[in-house]
């Protein structure tokens, strides 16, 4: 019964959706504050009722009821329960059912938000009510989540044993929260162009849903590529897949928006292309649930695959992003843009930065779509890591040169020489570190150096910045550590997210340059080179697990002087459901690097003894690859809880009237 | 300066434009040159012999692994045919093989022949699902009329998983 109850709440959440979009639309038409009310209260009720949806999907699954289609195309009775709950959105029905929950919750949330202004509020509760009715009614015509069997089997077909990781039971939901959150902003831009209002006021709140959107995403994609790098077991954490540049497009249209954001609420500057960037960036991130799902670009992760269905998607991206840029091409050139500014100045210098990231994000498009060009004119191919490496890399290492000098340019007239000489130290630092890293012997040494030195000129950068927020060494430390407490929270967000993005770049740089791989087929008690360390291939035993069977191979990896470093035990596992393997891999953490170990195939000898093939990466800094996201995270997180206590005290004076000094 | 528009409003777009003109003019240059080395086509044995794909140059190959054809050496390499229903190949691949590798079932692998005519992969397709076909085999076996429809074992597979069958 709770899977009827379940289908029967998500079509009255399609019903609530559908009475939340005409509402609150013909609530601001009228000026009629109590049917935007009842908009408001339907928003909420869409997102109780989907709740309850997802709530008997979840139960099905927990309960193994494989009379429901999903639940038995996807899960097992022997499965451990948090692969049991994380089944219910391994699917297509699935993952549509989490997306429709999150677009719901944001769309209750914004349904509740304080201090907008009233007709703004009611439009873009509408605007995300009628995003509801495409992807709800889409989930309830089109993809039940909860479809009955006629004959339901005795046992499931389950998971994909390469989702049941606890990294990829989380991913979905933080990229999908991520993806969504960028509706309101769309709802947000939607309803303002609507208005005729996109000024700095509506920049102010759009920035905290945007910084919300971005740092959820930022935590998906680093789970998605944690995952990769220890479950798949290609020693890589990134590979240009389609699937991975969809989910790395709109974040990239995030940070620019993020920063466009604050040039229209600081200076009132550029408000239609904020507007251009919130829709862009939604387009994005339904751009990639269309690729993901509709498997139309051949990919490494194809899951879920169904490409009827992925033509119907398109038809809603094309719905709902069609009509955002439609309202924009009539309303953006209205836009009256007042604020003037000087050619070095911070305004530019974010510019800059949009520039950077839009072209990027396009290149990234470019690449990604151009096997349907290809297509198109009768060939097939792919477009490989090469390409992204080249074009991404280029344009962002000359982001990367301009970012710490621009939140030391002052709004409107920038001094660049002041600014440089304050930077000095920070460049010198990074030019040491480049050389440093030049000196040491590679094969990629020229990329290593620009990389690493870029990173660390991006940290020092940061701190050059935080200290003369501070007045550091120029005012007696007592008026520092004064001026310490009393800085805006957002200033120590945006400090740590350029940091994380150094410490990204310079582990992925260094990552790229110093790696090495080794692989050879072992006996036990033979060994291997590493780099400078020696593996030796100890035992392979049987462990079961679970619901697979395991060989377990115990590794010793010992350093130069002989002395043991670690002793890795990399898994092999065969489900019994389906008959696939998985690697588990062994990683040895060495302060930032990482020993890297995959248990391959058996071969069994002509003369009868086994032996296994053993892959070993040392990915020297690898830790840094996957901590300078979260440090980026972290400090969006500190942003919003600055900006969270600022909405809460309503309309206060400009912060630049508050404390001078202080600017994000 | 004499040349400079008067109004502020025009002088701050030519700004604007003269900021980003480079930006973009070396973006369009990188996706162009980019594009022009690392597209990598997709051919099954028979397209490549046919259209005399030089060695050296980077491709996706792709086509069945023939049943009976993979031969694992101790040093860590395998050899194996990728076959269409017209040509064979000869592929070789030091690496360990994804999961779904199987004899009898599709494949998909990027790298180039050298001058002895093998084909040397970098990389060997791995699909996360069994029930997945890369869609340029799919395309290229529906144009040989070896498509048996989705999920379904190609013409020359053994299926060999167990599992027999799709549910209802």
């Amino acid at each position: 019964m709770t899977a009827e109850f379940g289908q029967f709440a998500l079509i009255l959440a399609m019903t609530l959706s559908i009475a939340q979009a005409g509402l609150s639309f013909w609530g601001r038409a009228r000026r009629n504050g109590v049917l935007t009310g009842l908009g408001e209260g339907a928003a909420l009720g869409a997102f109780g009722a989907v709740l309850i949806g997802f709530a008997a999907l979840i139960w099905a699954f927990v309960t193994s009821d494989f009379s429901v289609v999903n639940v038995a195309e996807n899960s097992h009775t022997e499965k451990p329960l948090i692969y049991k709950i994380a089944g219910a959105w391994g699917s297509h029905e699935g993952s549509i059912l989490l997306w429709c929950l999150a677009l719901t919750a944001y769309g209750a949330a914004l349904s509740l938000a304080r201090g907008l202004p009233w007709g703004l509020k009611a439009l873009a509760v509408a605007v995300q009510g009628s995003l509801g009715v495409l992807f709800i009614g889409y989930m309830v015509l089109a993809s039940d989540p909860l479809l009955r069997l006629v004959s339901p089997p005795v046992e499931g077909r389950s998971l994909n044993p390469l989702l049941q990781d606890p990294a990829l039971a989380a991913h979905p939901p933080f990229l999908y929260a991520g993806y969504v959150g960028l509706s309101v902003v769309f709802s947000l831009a939607l309803a303002a162009l609507i208005e005729g209002r996109v000024d700095a006021a509506w920049a102010r709140w759009l920035r905290p849903w945007t910084l919300a959107a971005w740092g959820l995403l930022t935590i998906g994609i680093t789970l998605g590529a944690f995952w990769a790098y220890y479950e798949l077991g290609w020693g890589g954490w990134w590979f240009w897949d389609p699937v991975e540049n969809a989910s790395l497009m709109p974040w990239l249209a995030a940070t620019a928006l993020l920063h466009s954001a604050i040039v229209t609420e600081k200076r009132g500057a550029l408000p239609a292309w904020t507007a251009f960037l919130a829709i862009f960036a939604f387009t994005l991130s339904m751009l990639g649930a269309f690729l993901v799902r509709s498997g139309v670009l051949t990919s490494v992760h194809a899951f879920a695959i169904d490409p009827a269905r992925g033509l119907l998607l398109l038809a809603i991206l094309g719905a709902a992003s069609g009509a955002g840029f439609l309202l924009f091409a009539l309303r953006g050139p209205k836009l009256k843009d007042a604020a003037a500014f000087a050619p070095i100045s911070r305004e530019s210098a974010l510019i800059i930065n949009n520039v950077i990231l839009t072209a990027v994000t396009t290149a990234v498009l470019a690449g990604t779509l151009w096997p349907l060009v290809l297509e198109a004119f009768g060939r097939q191919g792919g477009v490989g890591a090469p390409y992204f490496n080249l074009v991404v890399g280029s344009l962002m290492a000359v982001a990367f040169v301009v970012l710490p000098v621009g939140p030391l340019l002052a709004w409107r007239r920038g001094d660049a020489i002041g600014a440089l000489q304050r930077l000095a130290v920070a460049g010198c630092a990074g030019l040491l570190i480049a050389i440093a890293a030049y000196a040491l012997d590679s094969p990629r040494r020229a990329v290593a150096a620009v990389g690493v030195g870029l990173g660390a000129w991006l940290i020092a950068g940061a701190f050059v910045e935080a200290a003369e927020r501070l007045r550091l060494g120029k005012a007696p430390w007592r008026e520092s550590l004064r001026r310490a407490g009393g800085l805006p929270r957002g200033g120590w967000g945006m400090n740590l997210a350029h940091i994380g993005l150094g410490v990204f770049v310079m582990g992925a740089a260094f990552e790229t340059a110093w790696k090495s791989e080794d692989a050879a087929v072992l006996t036990t008690g033979a060994g291997m080179p590493l780099a400078a360390f020696h593996l030796t291939l100890d035992s392979v035993t049987d462990r079961p697990g679970p619901n697979y069977d395991a060989e377990r191979g115990v590794i010793q990896v010992t350093d130069p002087a002989g002395r043991g470093v670690c002793t890795a035990t990399p898994e092999r596992r065969t489900y019994a459901t389906g008959g696939q393997t998985t690697s588990q891999v062994a990683i040895c953490p060495r302060g930032l690097d990482d020993i890297y170990i995959v248990l391959g195939e058996r071969r069994v000898a002509p003369g009868g003894g086994s032996s296994w093939l053993v892959r070993a990466y040392w990915n020297p800094w690898a830790r840094l690859i996957f901590l300078g996201p979260i440090l980026m995270a972290l400090g969006g997180a500190l942003s919003l809880s600055d900006r969270r206590i600022r909405l809460a005290a309503g309309r206060r004076m400009p912060r630049s009237q508050i404390a001078p000094a202080a600017a994000e | 300066m004499p040349w400079l528009p008067r109004s502020r409003k025009a002088r701050r777009r030519l700004t604007l434009v003269a900021a980003a003109a480079p930006i973009l003019a070396l973006a369009v240059g990188l996706v162009l040159y980019g594009l022009r080395d690392s597209i990598s086509y997709f051919y099954t044995p028979a397209q490549a012999l046919a259209a005399h794909v030089r060695p050296g140059r980077a491709i996706q190959l792709g086509g069945m692994v023939a049943p009976g054809s993979v031969a694992k050496d101790a040093g860590g390499e395998v050899d194996f045919v990728v076959a269409d229903h017209t040509a064979r190949s000869m592929v070789t691949y030091r690496g360990d093989l994804p999961d779904l590798f199987r004899e009898g079932q599709g494949v998909v692998a990027t790298g180039a022949y050298n001058r002895a005519g093998v084909f040397v992969a970098s990389q060997i397709l791995a699909k996360h699902d069994e029930r997945y076909m890369p869609r340029a085999l799919t395309r290229a076996l529906k144009a040989e009329g070896a498509w048996r429809g989705s999920g379904a074992a190609p013409v020359y597979a053994v299926s060999d998983d167990g599992r027999g069958g799709r549910l209802p």
